[in-house]
């Protein structure tokens, strides 16, 4: 039961984490209609940017607080200089203007930092337990946690209650139109794109001292993501929350805890053989079953 | 086609002049490494050249093409594994097995569109990758040797690179000529007809679904065979020959070449490989140089090498190049 509530935890937290990437993503997409591959890139960035700050300052707090300002500068400059040019493109031009991104970012980081991973230590204050319903949990989950719920609370209070959320929910559903009402479309563009970007990077920045920070680790999160969108829904920041965190407590609950199901029914060594084919092509099946019931998405977004 | 051959047709034959006599040249100079290349490049081709079947006829974004190059690798080294090396087996069962998958993916994703279609054809591929690197019995992350080349009965030898060679090169011929049969069928039609209107085609009422999805596993069957021919090539299969850089290097040479275009792949894989082999001897960091490259190209080189070489003659075959294959730049502009 303890284990349970701890994986639950832990679900929640990858799940939540999953969202600051997919809100980004699904941000871009629902607005400028660009699919962003260099996304996961972003999410790079940001953990190699905290790292390295963290290192010079010798302050988490301080580092972090750099390396997100960094790669929200980056997220602005990759919009004006590189992706620009794409909007209106086709998205076939998109993946492969944007899969180009990702091949320079993955070299330039191996260029400057070298093709070994850094690892990020946690301060000490950070590096402890505390006791959550009978259970010890790191604390530095608990902050994940908690950052990306008021991360989510924010863009939710942006999106439904300022002038510029308006503008957001207004070029998700007709593009054309805000531009023609005498909004400044491009700066709209960038900001959101600096927003998306800005998460990203939040997010590989809190994940970096959990993993190693390594070339490529934003494209298996990037592709998760992706999952998450589609089972979402395209556009829809509300269905990408309910999804990431469906996904986040699926794929760790499952990881967790089919080997110990299947032993029940089956031998010892089949049974650790399946369930870990089984535990990787969970969250897929889950897509491909909401696919097939939903192929827009839980929550569609109304006009696309 | 023959008016596209027309506005290619000399490029077109000097280039398979070239490969065909490719043999002689190594033979003569035993520069063995040139042919290991080209071998390497004869099969994406086909993978290409596949991928191309739904991506340039059919307008089907597949970021996932390197799943069936894996499967059908796979199924080479699982066999061969368990000491079945006769191709009679290993390969009718490779294609089965990647007609199969793209069966399941395709019912899924079709009855989805644009973006939600490549995300989702992504992430099934993805899904093929980890369940390679689970499979701990052949090998897990690491891969699998695979020391026996296909067998089959004495006809023909795989271990010797000459002769591996020329299959994969017929293998390629046909593959292309196969997709020029198909797409100028009644068929091929529906396909192309579907990219450029399908709510127009199911309102004539073709059911478009099922032609799509017919293409979708065509493509995949020939893809997996591609898969065969690489696990004979490298004797190693591993789940890194699936990664989904993969599938983009796929859709790159298929968009290098030209979309849409019959001998397009080739020419895409061939360049891009080329291309790799010569920034990669200029610099260790060769990506970096070829990443903006491939934006650069997106945003100012369209039509691919073909529509370059179909430039560079138009004017008196314009008319003629009309009716048969549609112009590259018309065809990127749908979803």
């Amino acid at each position: 039961m303890l284990l349970l509530l701890e994986q639950c935890l832990n679900g929640l937290q990858f799940g939540l984490l999953l969202f600051l990437l997919a809100a980004g993503l699904t941000l871009v997409f629902g607005i400028m209609d660009l699919v962003n591959l260099a996304h996961g890139s972003l999410y790079m960035m940001g953990a190699y940017f905290a790292a390295s700050f963290v290192a010079w300052t010798g302050s988490f707090f301080a580092g972090a607080l750099l390396a997100l300002g960094a790669t929200l500068l980056l997220g602005i400059i990759l919009e004006i200089v590189a992706l620009r040019p794409l909007y209106g493109r086709d998205h076939l031009d998109h993946v492969l203007g944007t899969f180009g991104l990702i091949l320079f970012f993955n070299e330039l980081v191996r260029l400057i930092w070298g093709p070994a991973g850094l690892s990020l230590p946690l301060p000490p204050a950070l590096n402890t337990a505390v006791d959550v319903f009978g259970i010890y949990y790191p604390i530095y989950r608990l902050l994940i946690i908690l950052v990306s719920l008021l991360v989510a609370l924010f863009l939710y209070l942006v999106v439904m209650k300022t002038r510029v959320g308006m503008l957001i929910r207004a070029g998700a559903s007709n593009r054309e139109m805000v531009g023609a009402l005498g909004i400044d479309i491009k700066l709209l563009f960038t900001l959101v794109f600096g927003l998306g970007a800005a998460f990203a990077g939040l997010a590989g920045l809190m994940q970096a001292p959990i993993l190693t920070v390594q070339i490529g680790m934003g494209e298996n999160i990037l592709i998760l993501a992706f999952v998450v969108i589609v089972i979402g829904g395209i556009g829809s920041i509300r269905g990408a929350f309910v999804a990431a965190v469906f996904v986040g407590l699926v794929d760790t609950l499952g990881r967790a805890f089919l080997p110990d199901l299947l032993h029940l029914v089956l031998s010892t060594t089949a049974a650790s053989t399946l369930a870990r084919a089984l535990s990787s092509m969970l969250i897929y099946l889950l897509m491909a079953a909401v696919l097939a019931l939903r192929p827009q998405g839980l929550f569609p977004v109304a006009g696309r | 086609m023959k008016a596209a051959l027309d506005a290619r047709a000399p490029f077109v034959v000097i280039l398979l002049a070239g490969l065909v006599a490719l043999p002689l040249y190594t033979a003569a100079s035993g520069d063995q490494f040139t042919l290991t290349l080209f071998t390497r490049i004869v099969i994406l081709a086909i993978a290409a050249t596949s991928l191309n079947l739904i991506l340039g006829y059919g307008g089907m974004v597949s970021f996932g093409h390197a799943a069936y190059l894996g499967i059908g690798a796979y199924a080479v080294g699982i066999f061969a594994e368990e000491g079945i090396s006769s191709g009679f087996l290993q390969w009718p069962f490779a294609l089965a097995l990647s007609a199969l998958f793209a069966l399941v993916v395709g019912a899924l994703s079709l009855r989805t569109r644009g973006v939600y279609f490549i995300m989702i054809t992504l992430a099934f591929a993805q899904m093929v990758y980890y369940v390679a690197a689970g499979l701990d019995r052949y090998g897990g992350d690491d891969g699998l040797t695979i020391y026996s080349r296909s067998q089959f009965a004495g006809l023909i030898n795989l271990s010797d690179s000459v002769q591996f060679y020329y299959l994969c090169l017929g293998l390629l011929l046909v593959s292309i000529v196969f997709t020029w049969r198909l797409i100028n069928s009644r068929f091929g039609m529906v396909l192309r007809g579907s990219r450029s209107n399908d709510r127009r085609m199911r309102a004539v009422g073709f059911p478009t679904f099922r032609y799509r999805l017919a293409a979708f596993v065509i493509s995949g069957v020939w893809c997996g065979l591609a898969g065969a021919l690489l696990a004979n090539h490298t004797d190693f299969v591993s789940p890194a020959m699936m990664y989904w850089t993969r599938s983009g290097d796929l859709i790159v040479m298929v968009v290098f070449g030209g979309m849409g275009s019959l001998f397009g792949p080739l020419f895409g894989a061939i360049s891009l490989l080329v291309l790799e082999e010569g920034l990669s001897r200029i610099t260790e960091y060769w990506q970096i140089i070829l990443g903006p490259l491939l934006l650069l190209i997106v945003l100012f080189a369209r039509g691919g090498i073909d529509g370059l070489l179909g430039s560079i003659r138009r004017e008196p075959l314009v008319r003629a190049r009309r009716v048969d294959l549609p112009e590259p730049d018309e065809a990127s502009h749908h979803g």
